[in-house]
């Protein structure tokens, strides 16, 4: 009994299943966040003016804590957890926005040049060429905002058990069992740690064309 | 045909880059926009395919007005080769060549096969097909620009400063490639740079054009370097322009003469034969030239090797210019130039006298027909 990976009955769910909750609350908000940025990451660099006001604004709800999100959300999500994703995605935002915008505009002048004297409308030049080309650069956005996401789910514990794995900080105090505490943190980290090797491992798959020196960046 | 007729370029700032610019470009030849930078010759270029568009004035296409069909559709139709290539860097080399024939809707498999021929075509190892372009050489890279920008078989081709980012030998491999790429398949091409000797190499026709974007002179290379439109224009040829125009006189009627040859194991009577020539050029049993001797310091049947004087560069006659064998006569301290054939072999030699005199008489030769076609 009270084995390190047992937990209270009031967590509802097992520890894989608090993983695996963990993985969706942490992963849909990116998963959004790269949604949002994508569209406005070319506007920016379509119109050079906006993405100075877009940076701020994207900073500014950076600096809005939490809590405060919650506050307000709660009214209209209740204590769920989209409640707890959508401030998530909204700060995955200033990571994923200017990581594509430099990578869009990584791509050299004469390679655009050449894309739109061949005939490559718009479109194609965005699908075909800048943003296969800005790759690396969405994929390093990728990874910050993934593993910050990762740790700042368990915030969701302050709104009743929709912290996930954060929760068990929670229950550690609640019925002394520091191991739950432990527990929380390392799987926490490790999670981190193994979804930022997958999307090195995604990067490579997707970017047989970069030079080998320099590939782990 | 491509006809320029009096366009200009005005940007909203006021700058002027193209000024009022007429130029007829002649099929299937190389047409070489030159000119300092600033001198709108890039954008000149860019408006032939519309990537800018002229503030006043018309660009016609076999007569028509580039304007009359989809821009995009326009753009298939001419190649387009750029300073560094600007390849796409996710793409492999084949797949690069492929760009334009996939987006007019040739199948994969067939798209490729034409770009695998195309690499033949341009000198590229097939091994290279598969490989991204940050593996290849800068020079390589620009040939697959150039095998890009043939890939759909475009009548036209526009080439922007193509090399004028790889060091000067690989560029005049690359030069020569181009020259014997057209010499197969007879583009029209438009070709701008901002080396003036570039441009008299490649250009069937120059325009010269000077900054502010005017026409200083449109005329075959050989023209511009004999009778330079202005002051701006001689200028921008610079020095040795006499010696290089000789470059268009052909060497093919130089008087060889081949008395003073003689073999290395040429025998006393017949270094005694030629005492009179001040000079003899000895060559080896093959025939090939190894120097010059004085005939009185030869010895019969074995020439010391090391006491010949250099020989210079031989010229090929009929294939090398009077530049070359005049080339090859200053370089040699007895101011004679050696004739070989394709083999290496000499077929005879040329005083600088008998080649100043060739020079004269082909003067003499553009003169007359000068006149004959002013009289027409």
């Amino acid at each position: 009994m009270n084995g390190f990976f047992d937990l209270p009955s009031d967590l509802q769910h097992s520890y894989l299943g608090l993983v695996g909750l963990h993985l969706r609350e942490a992963l849909i908000p990116v998963l959004a966040g790269l949604i949002v940025s994508l569209p406005v990451a070319q506007l920016c660099v379509r119109f050079r003016w906006i993405y100075p006001p877009v940076l701020g604004i994207t900073t500014v709800l950076y600096a809005i804590p939490s809590l405060a999100f919650f506050v307000v959300l709660i009214d209209y999500f209740g204590q769920s957890e989209t409640t707890v994703m959508i401030p998530l995605a909204l700060y995955s935002l200033v990571v994923l926005v200017p990581a594509i915008v430099d990578g869009v505009r990584s791509v050299p002048p004469e390679t655009l040049a050449a894309a739109e004297a061949m005939g490559l409308g718009a479109v194609r030049r965005y699908f075909q060429v800048q943003l296969p080309i800005a790759v690396p650069a969405i994929i390093a956005g990728l990874r910050v905002a993934t593993v910050s996401s990762i740790s700042l789910v368990s915030v969701g514990m302050l709104i009743g058990n929709q912290g996930a794995l954060g929760n068990m900080l929670y229950d550690a105090q609640t019925y002394h069992r520091p191991a739950l505490a432990v527990n929380s943190v390392l799987t926490i980290a490790v999670l981190g740690i193994l979804a930022d090797a997958v999307l090195v491992l995604v990067r490579i798959l997707l970017t047989p064309w970069m030079p080998r020196k320099g590939a782990t960046r | 045909m491509i006809r320029i007729d009096s366009v200009t370029k005005r940007y909203p700032d006021g700058t002027v880059a193209v000024d009022r610019l007429s130029l007829e470009i002649p099929d299937r030849a190389i047409t070489v926009l030159v000119g300092p930078s600033g001198c709108g010759k890039t954008t000149t270029l860019r408006m032939i395919n519309r990537m800018v568009e002229p503030s006043e004035g018309s660009i016609l296409l076999d007569g028509t007005d580039i304007r009359q069909q989809p821009v995009n559709t326009l753009r298939r139709s001419m190649g387009y080769v750029i300073q560094n290539a600007g390849l796409f860097q996710h793409r492999t080399i084949l797949d690069n060549i492929a760009t334009v024939p996939r987006l007019l809707g040739t199948p994969k498999k067939e798209a490729r096969a034409r770009a695998a021929e195309l690499m033949e075509r341009v000198g590229l190892d097939s091994a290279l097909a598969k490989r991204y372009p940050y593996q290849l050489s800068g020079g390589q890279q620009q040939r697959v620009g150039v095998a890009r920008a043939l890939a759909a078989d475009p009548p036209v081709l526009l080439m922007d400063e193509p090399f004028s980012a790889v060091d000067p030998v690989v560029r005049k491999g690359l030069q020569d490639e181009l020259l014997r790429i057209q010499d197969e398949l007879g583009k029209t091409i438009v070709f701008v740079t901002h080396d003036i000797d570039e441009a008299i190499k490649l250009g069937t026709m120059v325009a010269v054009l000077r900054t502010g974007g005017r026409l200083a002179q449109f005329a075959p290379p050989a023209d511009l370097l004999s009778a330079p439109a202005d002051a701006f224009v001689e200028d921008f040829l610079g020095a040795d322009r006499g010696i290089r125009r000789l470059s268009f006189f052909p060497s093919a009627d130089l008087e060889l003469q081949t008395a003073p040859i003689v073999g290395v194991d040429a025998d006393a009577d017949k270094l005694a034969a030629r005492a009179d020539a001040p000079y003899l050029l000895v060559t080896d049993l093959d025939g090939r030239p190894l120097g010059w001797g004085e005939p009185d310091r030869l010895t019969a049947g074995s020439v010391e090797r090391e006491h010949l004087l250099d020989f210079g560069r031989p010229f090929v006659p009929g294939d090398d210019s009077l530049r070359t064998a005049l080339d090859g006569a200053v370089l040699s301290p007895t101011g004679w130039a050696v004739a070989v054939d394709g083999d290496g072999r000499a077929v005879g030699v040329v005083s600088q006298q008998v080649i100043g005199e060739a020079i004269r008489a082909a003067h003499r030769r553009v003169a007359r027909n000068t006149e004959v076609n002013a009289a027409r």
